[in-house]
């Protein structure tokens, strides 16, 4: 029953789609405080590489190792985050452009690939990867087995992180300011919420998530560093923001559509279903792309959720 | 798009041969080097599989005086865990073996385009005598350079192009593949082996069936499914097919990618793995099976030593197990002693004869005879062979 097609496919959105979960809610941080980050792939490149060093290099037991690597590729990818808030929100340089130049100097052949070359990390495959787990012995129980309980420490942490960004931004008074200032910063300004800090913290923020999401690439899916390894999963994330509204729990079903759409067409293959791969495989891009035009057009930005202010520097003279 | 021109051009290159070098060009290693001009120093390689160009003279690339410079230009980093690591392993076989003798130099990450040519100018100014070219899309400037430095010794690896000062060289894949195929057919118990492959290309087509034939000799009833990924290099993509023909009940499974994916997905079910131009005995000891490895070093140090002995001459190299350029990784602990002797035999059978595990009767998927029986394909068969044997279970992309 295990090997029931739709079973696979269900667990296998769960296995590839927590990556593209973890950074597309690190943008949704972001994005809600105001700040457009287009340099989720070179923050989740930079995650995967430093964590990937750290699952090769520091003592301990297995299970402290990967915590501690997947804090290390948090930590470095939310510097770099910190770079980009630095850039747009201090700065207030253009935010599309701050992005792209982030991601093109951290990722694919930029900073990521240079710490991989001088710290040897693709030179063999990490220590301490992170594994499948078989949650309670229940991994080959039918249908649920695969699914639930044959998951990482990630996935079931990701479950979690659902409930409690939802309960942060929609049920505390922090969320609410957070929203206020995405929203209306010149009004928050007025009710004494510090903008600049919601935005760089939410930032930062969202940075480290995009890392762990970079971690899970380098520890789980293949366990050793590989150049450039995120494939544009940076980019998926950020519009998987717009396919869930901006909201935690809409991104993660979003996540696990693009998690099946990946896998979708190698698992009918080998079933011996012939369906065209290539239209199935470029499916997640062309959502992505017709997403991101969506995002565009400032009346499906109203329409969908989009915080007012995103992407617009915040400047108290200005008011 | 490297391997994929590589590909092409090495059937063009073949079919030049063929019509260049007549019947000896039927078996690359038929074909011997008379003089002892590109013989190595080293621990007794020869160049036993090179074809010297016919009516080639003598290129002295020899340095004036103090070591020869060497460089490589590689299309990626060189640790990429794959083609461009394979070759920068060659750089240091011949650092190791020439010792101070050489001044090596290397340009990674070098786009295929315009700025190769700047690259070669720059090599060359700064005294570089011969020079590696490593991925195809070099090829068009390498010969550019070839004409505008007639006394530079130019190395590519791999396409068609042959000059006077600008030599071609690869090898024979299909019969290390053969041999692993051997090792998967007696490690699975139910008969279905799992092959995750890049792009249906001759050459990797070639090395399918290879695979797909070796497994039918320990097997009879062996068969292998394959799920190409149209990629040489996404480890993600890699593992979700690993996954998905795991999940489609394979109990045995090989990979021709360049990362170490499909054995993750492998170690998680616990299943046999033949790996690809890596030994990953160590890393995955409880499932590994063993690997088809590319090795240019000691082509690379004969190849530098006759350019310092001022004997460089142009021409062809094809390698294969009898001069070590193919080689199988370690056996890994699952693989018994019965399988590994008749793997050995098969071995020493391929490395006096490459190819001849294309001997018929070889028939493609839809029962066609493709080799008839008693004939074996020649060199020319090999590169362009376009069907899937009737083990292989999965279609060739279309168009």
């Amino acid at each position: 029953m295990n090997s029931n097609i739709l079973v696979i496919i269900a667990a296998s959105a769960i296995l590839y789609g927590t990556p593209l979960f973890y950074a597309a809610l690190g943008e949704v941080f972001a994005e809600r405080s105001g700040v457009l980050n287009l340099g989720v792939e070179g923050m989740m490149l930079i995650g995967a590489v430093t964590g990937a060093w750290a699952s090769q290099h520091l003592p301990g037991t297995s299970w402290l190792v990967v915590l501690l690597s997947i804090l290390v590729g948090a930590i470095a990818a939310g510097l770099v985050a910190l770079l980009h808030a630095f850039l747009v929100i201090t700065l207030r340089t253009n935010q599309t452009v701050a992005g792209l130049s982030i991601t093109i100097f951290a990722g694919a052949l930029g900073l990521s690939s240079y710490f991989a070359n001088v710290w040897h990390v693709a030179a063999h495959p990490v220590n301490h990867p992170i594994r499948i787990l078989n949650v309670g012995g229940w991994a080959d129980a039918p249908i649920v087995g695969p699914i639930f309980f044959s998951q990482t420490i990630l996935t079931y942490a990701s479950w979690v992180l659902v409930v409690l960004a939802s309960i942060y931004l929609f049920r505390t008074r922090m969320g609410l300011n957070l929203r206020a200032v995405g929203e209306s910063p010149a009004t928050a300004d007025a009710m004494g919420i510090n903008v600049i800090k919601y935005r760089y913290g939410h930032t930062i923020f969202g940075g480290m998530l995009a890392g762990v999401g970079g971690v899970y690439y380098s520890l789980t899916i293949v366990p050793t560093w590989v150049d450039g390894m995120t494939k544009g999963a940076g980019w998926i994330a950020i519009a998987l923001v717009i396919f869930g509204f901006w909201r935690p729990d809409m991104t993660l079903l979003g996540a696990y559509l693009f998690g099946a759409l990946q896998s979708l067409s190698l698992t009918l293959k080998a079933r011996n279903v012939h369906i065209n791969g290539d239209i199935l495989n470029a499916l997640p891009f062309v959502l992505t792309i017709v997403i991101l035009v969506a995002l565009s057009s400032a009346w499906a930005r109203k329409r969908l959720g989009a915080p007012a202010a995103l992407g617009v520097p915040y400047e108290r003279e200005e008011r | 798009m490297k391997k994929f021109w590589k590909l092409a051009a090495t059937a063009a290159t073949a079919s030049l041969l063929v019509a260049a070098c007549g019947s000896s060009s039927d078996s690359a290693s038929d074909t011997t080097v008379a003089s002892s001009d590109t013989t190595a120093s080293g621990d007794g390689f020869t160049l036993a599989n090179f074809t010297p160009l016919e009516g080639g003279t003598v290129v002295d690339c020899a340095p004036k005086s103090g070591p020869i410079k060497a460089a490589w230009i590689y299309v990626g980093p060189i640790n990429d865990g794959g083609w461009t690591q394979a070759h920068h392993e060659g750089l240091k076989a011949v650092e190791a073996a020439l010792g101070d003798k050489v001044e090596t130099t290397y340009k990674e990450n070098i786009p295929e385009g315009p700025q190769v040519g700047t690259t070669i100018d720059q090599l060359v100014a700064d005294g570089n005598t011969i020079i590696f070219g490593t991925s195809f899309g070099f090829q068009d400037a390498f010969a550019a350079a070839a004409d505008k430095y007639p006394n530079v010794c130019f190395e590519f690896e791999t396409g068609y192009i042959i000059k006077n000062n600008m030599s071609q060289a690869y090898g024979a894949g299909e019969d290390g593949d053969y041999l692993a195929g051997m090792a998967a057919g007696a490690a699975t118990k139910n008969g279905k082996i799992g092959f995750v492959a890049p792009f249906a290309i001759p050459e990797v087509i070639r090395g399918v069936n290879a695979f797909a034939l070796g497994a039918k000799s320990m097997n009879p009833k062996a068969t292998v499914k394959v799920v190409w990924t149209n990629t040489w290099f996404d480890p993600a993509i890699e593992r979700k097919a690993a996954d998905s023909l795991i999940s489609a009940g394979v109990d045995t499974i090989a990979s021709a990618q360049d990362s170490p994916a499909t054995g993750e997905a492998a170690k998680v079910k616990g299943i046999p793995w033949v790996g690809y131009d890596s030994d990953q005995s160590a890393n995955f000891p409880d499932i590994w099976l063993t690997a088809n490895t590319y090795h240019w070093g000691d082509y690379e140090t004969a190849r530098v030593q006759a350019a310092l002995d001022g004997k460089w001459i142009s021409g062809d190299y094809y390698g294969g197990l009898n001069d070590g350029f193919i080689k199988l990784a370690t056996f890994g602990k699952i693989v018994s002693e019965d399988t590994k002797a008749k793997i050995e035999t098969k071995k020493a059978e391929l490395s006096a004869k490459s190819g001849s595990q294309f001997t018929g009767p070889i028939k493609a998927q839809d029962g066609t005879v493709k080799i008839e029986a008693g004939k074996t394909a020649s060199h020319a068969d090999l590169m362009g062979m376009d069907y899937l044997v009737d083990n292989v279970i999965g279609e060739l992309p279309k168009g």
